[in-house]
């Protein structure tokens, strides 16, 4: 009993962080049909940010409100999204829009090359450590188990991103015209919508998905070079599984892959890196083009 | 054309071969590292031809190379000939296994699904600590038909072999292009629909494209592993996969001879940039890769092509 709660609570906290992660990645495929290697690396940067500013915030005297290093994680996320955003899609990827998605694939994986240097140069290659947001929240208890309350809060982190997405894009009229410029960017353009914008913004809330999952592993981890590497693939597995551009799918995909990993980690632990991938396979197999997309219109 | 062919063939392999007395030994395994990973790419040309590419062909890259070492190893096989066999063998075998089965995936699917096959096999193997886990295996020198050569004259011999194995192997593969089957595989790019109504089987196609694509890669990671004399589960990582796959980007579809020629280029821009910017080599590779991709949309095959477009 305590073996299935316990590998149900460790894939929630797992699934949490990697539905904050793949979700950007699904809608950036969705609204620009780009699968983005370099998102991978724009999780990294954030985790790089975050760590910088919740430095910069204690080093200020922080101490006395250290409540304030969440408003800086999120801070930072906001500021990576800001800069990159921008840069990475009206700078890059507009050039290639309707062109080959595999050698899409290929462009942002270039991205994702120079990123990992320009990390180098700007973060060097020592390990950054910023463990007091982690500790913040103290403990819970959960019968016999105890957890870190931080894990707690990424997955209400996950709860609150993934409604604030599937909200915006079902309820709001920018989420309206979100969805039309995906069933037919050209269609919509002639309606008047502004696509260009369009795309700025989903890349652009994309990135900030990616910098804040980041952002929040930071005070997890040890932040070192070659963080995004990893990260890309498995975010990878979740969009597939769950049908690329598609958030119900994403949720769906983190919870399947959180909870296989739990398991696994739990009662065959030789089999962790395998198990994700192993998922993704047997999905691809029966469902081709994952469990929520739909043959023809890509959804959101 | 066949005559002009065989001539063309015995040409490169005069010339690549003439580098092994010309070139130095750094220069010379630089070369049989690319031509052996030049192989697994012209596999994934292979599969370009027919609009799909594979973005994991690190996994028969890496059978090729783990049957090899562990059949040296457990049995003490040291001949390249038979281990290049056997590594092949093992690569047909995975490779008929899920080649029917990718035959129905297109684009993203494809070169995920293909992708998500060679990192369960990263996985399973950084995890079995009985065959080295992360830290991999090493291999002994091969032998040659019972000639076992040390320092340079083996370093010449491996090389002349990676050289008549990429000649023969690239000569088949032109023969294989220009085929019925191949021309087929050409359509299919092109109208898919098309050609299933013009009565032939895409599926049957693709999965010749796959598992000629999983032979070649597994004798590029057999020649790769006796070349470096050590594997590692990094050989079916995704990034290896995607260098691969950027070769053959940047080979194009076009031309066998380019795949080759932009695998060298590929190794002689990751070791210069690793030489002279040693903390930004990836940055360089990046930014040769971006260059490339709006330059060469279509590869360096398609400069040769665009020249005997305005010949003819």
């Amino acid at each position: 009993m305590d073996l299935v709660a316990t590998i149900l609570v460790d894939g929630l906290i797992y699934a949490g962080w990697l539905f904050i992660v793949s979700v950007g990645l699904t809608l950036v495929f969705g609204v620009l049909n780009i699968l983005n290697i370099a998102h991978g690396s724009l999780y990294a940067i954030g985790a790089y940010a975050s760590a910088s500013l919740v430095g910069a915030y204690f080093a200020a005297g922080g101490q006395a409100f250290p409540y304030g290093s969440y408003v800086a994680l999120i801070l930072a996320a906001v500021l990576v999204a800001l800069v990159l955003g921008p840069l990475l899609e009206r700078g890059l990827l507009r050039f290639f829009y309707g062109r080959d998605e595999v050698l899409n694939v290929l462009v942002t994986y270039a991205v994702f090359l120079i990123l990992e240097d320009v990390m180098k140069l700007i973060w060097g290659v020592n390990p950054y450590f910023v463990y007091e947001p982690y500790t913040l929240l103290g403990d819970v208890e959960i019968g016999p188990l105890f957890y870190v309350g931080y894990d707690f809060a990424v997955i209400a982190a996950a709860i609150v991103v993934g409604l604030a997405v599937w909200l915006t894009l079902n309820r709001t009229r920018i989420g309206k015209v979100v969805l039309a410029v995906i069933h037919d960017s050209e269609m919509s353009q002639t309606m008047g919508v502004n696509v260009q914008r369009i795309y700025l913004g989903a890349f652009m809330a994309g990135t900030f998905l990616a910098a804040l999952g980041g952002a929040l592993t930071a005070p997890m981890i040890s932040v070192t070079p070659g963080l995004g590497v990893n990260v890309i693939i498995v975010a990878f597995a979740v969009v597939i599984i769950g049908g690329l551009g598609s958030v119900p799918g994403a949720a769906i995909g983190a919870l399947l892959v959180g909870i296989s990993r739990a398991a696994s980690v739990h009662l065959l632990p030789e089999a962790e890196l395998f198990i994700i991938y192993f998922v993704m396979a047997i999905v691809l197999l029966f469902r081709p083009e994952g469990l929520f997309a739909k043959t023809q219109v890509r959804k959101i | 054309m066949r005559s002009k062919l065989f001539l063309g063939a015995t040409a490169a392999f005069a010339v690549l071969a003439a580098g092994s007395v010309i070139l130095p030994d750094w220069a010379m395994f630089l070369c049989a590292m690319a031509l052996a990973k030049g192989l697994v790419c012209l596999g994934i040309v292979g599969m370009m031809r027919g609009g799909v590419v594979s973005f994991g062909q690190g996994l028969y890259y890496c059978i090729g190379a783990y049957t090899a070492t562990l059949v040296a190893n457990s049995f003490g096989v040291s001949d390249i000939f038979l281990l290049t066999l056997l590594s092949a063998l093992a690569c047909l075998l995975v490779g008929m296994a899920f080649g029917p089965l990718l035959s129905s995936y297109r684009g993203i699917f494809f070169a995920m699904l293909s992708l998500a096959l060679s990192m369960v096999l990263y996985g399973s193997l950084s995890k079995m600590s009985v065959i080295g886990g992360t830290d991999g295996l090493n291999i002994a020198a091969p032998t040659f038909l019972g000639w076992a050569p040390e320092g340079r004259p083996l370093q010449t011999a491996l090389y002349i072999y990676v050289v008549a194995i990429v000649v023969i192997a690239g000569t088949l593969m032109r023969i294989y292009f220009d085929s019925e089957q191949g021309l087929i595989t050409l359509a299919t790019r092109d109208n898919e629909l098309r050609v299933e109504y013009l009565g032939a089987s895409v599926r049957n196609i693709m999965t010749y494209n796959y598992v000629f694509g999983a032979v070649l890669g597994g004798i590029g990671g057999t020649i790769a592993a006796l070349a470096l004399g050590h594997v590692d589960p990094e050989f079916a990582f995704w990034t290896t996969s995607g260098e691969f796959v950027f070769v053959a980007i940047l080979a194009g579809y076009l031309s066998v001879p380019a795949v080759f020629v932009a695998a060298i280029i590929l190794e002689l821009v990751r070791s210069f940039s690793n030489l002279y910017f040693p903390n930004t080599w990836q940055l360089a590779l990046g930014i040769f890769l971006l260059v490339v991709i709006v330059l060469l949309p279509n590869g360096l095959g398609s400069l040769v092509g665009r020249r005997k477009g305005n010949a003819a």
